[in-house]
C-alpha cells in the first residue's frame, strides 16, 4: 500500500517540466535557421537578466520573435487540450474520450468563425463562442450518445465522430462563402496549426487556463470515485452534478480556448492522459498535472515536427498528432473491444 | 398487513438490552414513484412500507423480481426521497443529510464495481475514506489502518495489493464489502451480495454479515432473493411484491404460506426446522428447496 502523496506529485511534476525544459530548448534550436545549443542558452540567460543589446539581432528576433511565442503557444493549448481529454474521460467513464474525437473541437472552431464573422470587432468574442461552441456540442453528444437512457460507449464515440463530421461540413461552408475559398484558413481550423500568433495576449490565454485547470484540479478525488460509477460515488459521499457541472464548463473553456488560437488539433486529449496513466497511475490527483505537463511536451514537439520535416515549408501541427494519433487511437479501440 | 406493532427486539440480547439499544432505522408509510418524465417504463410506486430496526439487526428485504425492493433500499440509502411517510436514521431523514455526512453513516454495497482502469484493492477500499475530511485529500495513515482493518474483517488481507481486475467474485464481492466498512457506518445496505455467490459463498457471507452486525454494531439491510438463508440469519424480514410492501416482522410471522405465495405466486410450503426456524419448499416436492429467485433476470429498479 503507498497511497499517492503531494510529495510524489511534485516530483512527478519537477521530472516532466525537466523534460518540458529540454524539448523547449531543442525546439527553439531547430528550424531553417539552426542555432546552437550554447548560442540558444546564452540568448535565454541574456534575455533573461535584460541584456537585450548584447544578443546578437537575428538570433533576439528568431529566440524571442518568433520560435519562443509560438512555443509557449504549443505549451499552452497541448496542456489545455490534454487536461480537457482526461475531463472527458472521466466524466464520460470512456478511455477514447477527446475533444477532437468528441467533436468539442469542431464546435469551437465553429463558435470562433462565427465570431470572426459577426463580431470581428470585439476581440473577446472568438475565445467566447468557441467556449460556447464546445459547450453546446458536448451536451449534444452526451444526449445523442445515450441509449436507453445510459451512456453507451461506442454510440457516445460514433455521436463525437459525426458530429465532429457534420460541423466540420458548416465550417467548410462558411470558410467558402464568406472569406472566399481560403484554403489555408480551412487546415487552421479543421486541422490546427500554431503558425499564426494569437490576437489576444499569451499572458491572459496562461490565466485563464490556470484557472479552468485549477478548478477541474480540485474535483479530482471526486473524478477518481465518478470513474468507479456515478451511483458508488453518489453514495460515497460525491456531489455528482456539481462535479459534473463544474468539469463540463471548465474542460469545454480549455478546449474552447485551444481551438480560438490554434485551431482543432487531435488526439493531443486522448494520447497524453493515456500515456500519463502507463507511467504515473490513473489516480486523477496526479494524473490531471502530469497530463498538463505532457500535453505541453506533446504539442511543442509536435509542432517542432510540423515545422521541420518539410522544410523550408510547414505542415499544420494536427496533421502530426493525428498522423501519430490515430493509429495509436486505433490500437486502443480494438484493445479495448476486442 | 403493512405493519407490526411493536418491533420486538430479535437476537440473542432480547429483552435485557432492549433499553440500551433504541431503534435506529424507522421506516414509516415510505412511499415513493418514479415519475414517467426521466423513465422509459411505465410509473413504478412503492406503496407505503413500515418497519424499523436496532444495530446489530440483520434485515431482509425478499420479494420477486421488480417488486421494488431496490427502490426500498434506496430509499434507505437517502438517495430517494420518499413521497410520503418518513424514513429515518437515529431521527434524520437519510435524504436530508449533506451527501458526505451521509456517506460517514449508510454505506451501501454495490453487486460489482466495473472500473474503466484496474485498480489496486488497497485504492479501491481508501475510496472508503473519502467522507473523512476535505474534499480534495490525500490519504494518511490513519486511512490506511483502516484500509487494513476493514480487509481483514472480510478476511481478505492478503489481497491487499492485488489488482481488482484479477479477483475471482466471491474475492471482488469481499474487497467490496470492505470499501463499505471503511466508511465506518452506522447502517449498512447490500443490494443482491450473494448474486454470483456459490452456495459455500453465500452462506459465509451471510456469516460474516451477521457477525459484522454484531462486532460494529451496524444495522444492516440486505436485498436478496435467498428465502431459506435470509430465514436462518437475519432477524426481521420485509416481503414486498409489485411495489407494495405485503408484510415485515420476523421470520416466523412473515413465513406464511398464504403470504409467501401471494408474493412469489408459486404454490409454496413453510416448514419450521429444530432450532424454530422457518424453511420454505415447493408444495408436493418437500425435497426442492426454493433456494433462489430467478437469477437469470436481474431486477429492474
Amino acid at each position: 500500500m503507498r497511497p499517492l502523496t503531494p510529495r510524489r506529485i511534485v516530483a512527478i511534476c519537477a521530472l516532466l517540466t525537466g523534460v518540458l525544459f529540454v524539448v523547449v530548448v531543442f525546439s527553439l534550436q531547430v528550424g531553417a535557421y539552426p542555432i546552437s545549443v550554447g548560442d540558444v542558452a546564452m540568448t535565454l540567460v541574456r534575455g533573461a537578466l535584460g541584456h537585450w543589446n548584447s544578443i546578437p539581432s537575428s538570433d533576439r528576433l528568431i529566440v524571442f520573435g518568433l520560435r519562443l511565442p509560438r512555443i509557449a503557444l504549443g505549451i499552452l493549448v497541448g496542456a489545455a487540450l490534454s487536461v480537457s481529454g482526461a475531463s472527458f474521460q472521466a466524466l464520460l467513464r470512456n478511455p477514447l474520450a477527446d475533444p477532437y474525437v468528441l467533436g468539442v473541437s469542431s464546435g469551437a472552431a465553429l463558435g470562433a468563425i462565427l465570431a470572426l464573422v459577426w463580431l470581428p470587432q470585439f476581440p473577446w468574442a472568438m475565445q467566447g463562442l468557441a467556449f460556447l461552441g464546445a459547450l453546446a456540442t458536448i451536451a449534444a453528444v452526451y444526449f445523442l450518445g445515450r441509449r436507453k437512457g445510459q451512456l453507451d460507449s461506442t454510440t457516445l464515440l460514433l455521436a463525437g465522430i459525426i458530429s465532429a463530421s457534420f460541423l466540420s461540413a458548416i465550417i467548410m461552408f462558411l470558410m467558402t462563402t464568406v472569406s472566399g475559398r481560403d484554403l489555408r484558413g480551412m487546415a487552421f481550423w479543421l486541422m490546427g496549426d500554431l503558425g499564426t500568433a494569437p490576437a489576444i495576449g499569451l499572458g491572459f490565454l496562461f490565466v485563464v487556463l490556470l484557472i479552468g485547470i485549477g478548478a477541474i484540479y480540485t474535483t479530482s478525488s471526486d473524478l477518481n470515485l465518478i470513474l468507479t460509477g456515478e451511483q458508488e460515488a453518489h453514495h460515497l459521499g460525491v456531489n455528482v452534478p456539481r462535479v459534473k457541472l463544474v468539469v463540463y464548463v471548465s474542460a469545454s473553456l480549455l478546449t474552447g480556448l485551444a481551438v480560438s488560437v490554434s485551431g482543432a488539433i487531435g488526439y493531443v486529449g486522448l494520447l497524453i492522459p493515456h500515456v500519463m496513466r502507463m507511467l504515473f497511475g490513473s489516480d486523477y490527483r496526479v494524473l490531471i498535472p502530469a497530463s498538463a505537463i505532457g500535453g505541453a511536451i506533446a504539442v511543442a514537439l509536435a509542432d517542432t515536427l510540423a515545422r521541420t520535416v518539410v522544410a523550408p515549408t510547414e505542415l499544420p501541427v494536427g496533421a502530426v498528432t493525428a498522423a501519430i494519433g490515430a493509429p495509436v487511437f486505433i490500437y486502443l479501440l480494438r484493445r479495448r473491444f476486442a | 398487513m403493512s405493519a407490526h406493532g411493536m418491533p420486538a427486539p430479535a437476537g440473542r440480547d432480547a429483552a435485557a438490552g432492549w433499553m440500551q439499544n433504541p431503534v435506529r432505522l424507522v421506516v414509516e408509510q415510505a412511499s415513493y414513484a418514479y415519475s414517467a418524465s426521466d423513465r422509459d417504463a411505465p410509473d413504478f410506486t412503492l406503496g407505503p412500507a413500515t418497519f424499523s430496526a436496532r444495530q446489530r439487526e440483520v434485515v431482509g428485504i425478499l420479494g420477486p423480481n421488480a417488486s421494488g425492493k431496490s427502490t426500498l433500499l434506496r430509499l434507505l440509502s437517502g438517495e430517494f426521497k420518499p413521497l410520503s411517510g418518513r424514513v429515518e436514521l437515529d431521527g434524520k431523514p437519510p435524504s436530508q443529510l449533506p451527501l458526505r455526512e451521509r456517506a460517514q453513516r449508510i454505506a451501501m454495497v454495490h453487486q460489482e464495481s466495473t472500473l474503466m482502469f484496474p485498480l489496486r484493492v488497497w485504492e479501491y477500499v481508501l475510496q472508503g475514506r473519502y467522507p473523512y475530511g476535505r474534499r480534495l485529500r490525500f490519504e494518511n495513515e490513519g486511512d490506511c489502518l483502516m484500509v487494513e482493518n476493514a480487509l481483514a474483517q472480510v478476511g481478505a488481507k492478503q489481497l491487499l495489493d492485488r489488482r481488482m481486475d484479477q479477483l475471482s467474485g466471491g474475492e471482488g464481492q469481499r474487497v467490496i464489502l470492505a470499501r463499505a466498512l471503511a466508511q465506518q457506518p452506522m447502517l449498512l445496505l447490500l443490494d443482491e451480495p450473494t448474486q454470483h455467490l456459490d452456495i459455500g459463498g453465500k452462506v459465509e457471507l451471510m456469516r460474516r454479515l451477521r457477525k459484522l452486525a454484531e462486532e460494529n454494531r451496524y444495522t444492516v439491510v440486505v436485498v436478496t432473493h435467498e428465502l431459506n438463508l435470509a430465514a436462518e440469519f437475519f432477524d426481521s424480514i420485509v416481503l414486498v411484491q409489485r411495489g407494495k410492501c405485503l408484510a415485515s416482522g420476523k421470520p416466523a410471522d412473515v413465513y406464511r404460506r398464504e403470504l409467501l405465495e401471494q408474493a412469489f405466486e408459486t404454490e409454496l410450503d413453510v416448514e419450521m426446522n429444530a432450532s424454530g426456524k422457518p424453511r420454505v419448499v415447493l408444495r408436493g416436492d418437500a425435497e426442492t428447496e426454493i433456494a433462489e429467485g430467478d437469477a437469470e433476470t436481474p431486477e429492474k429498479n
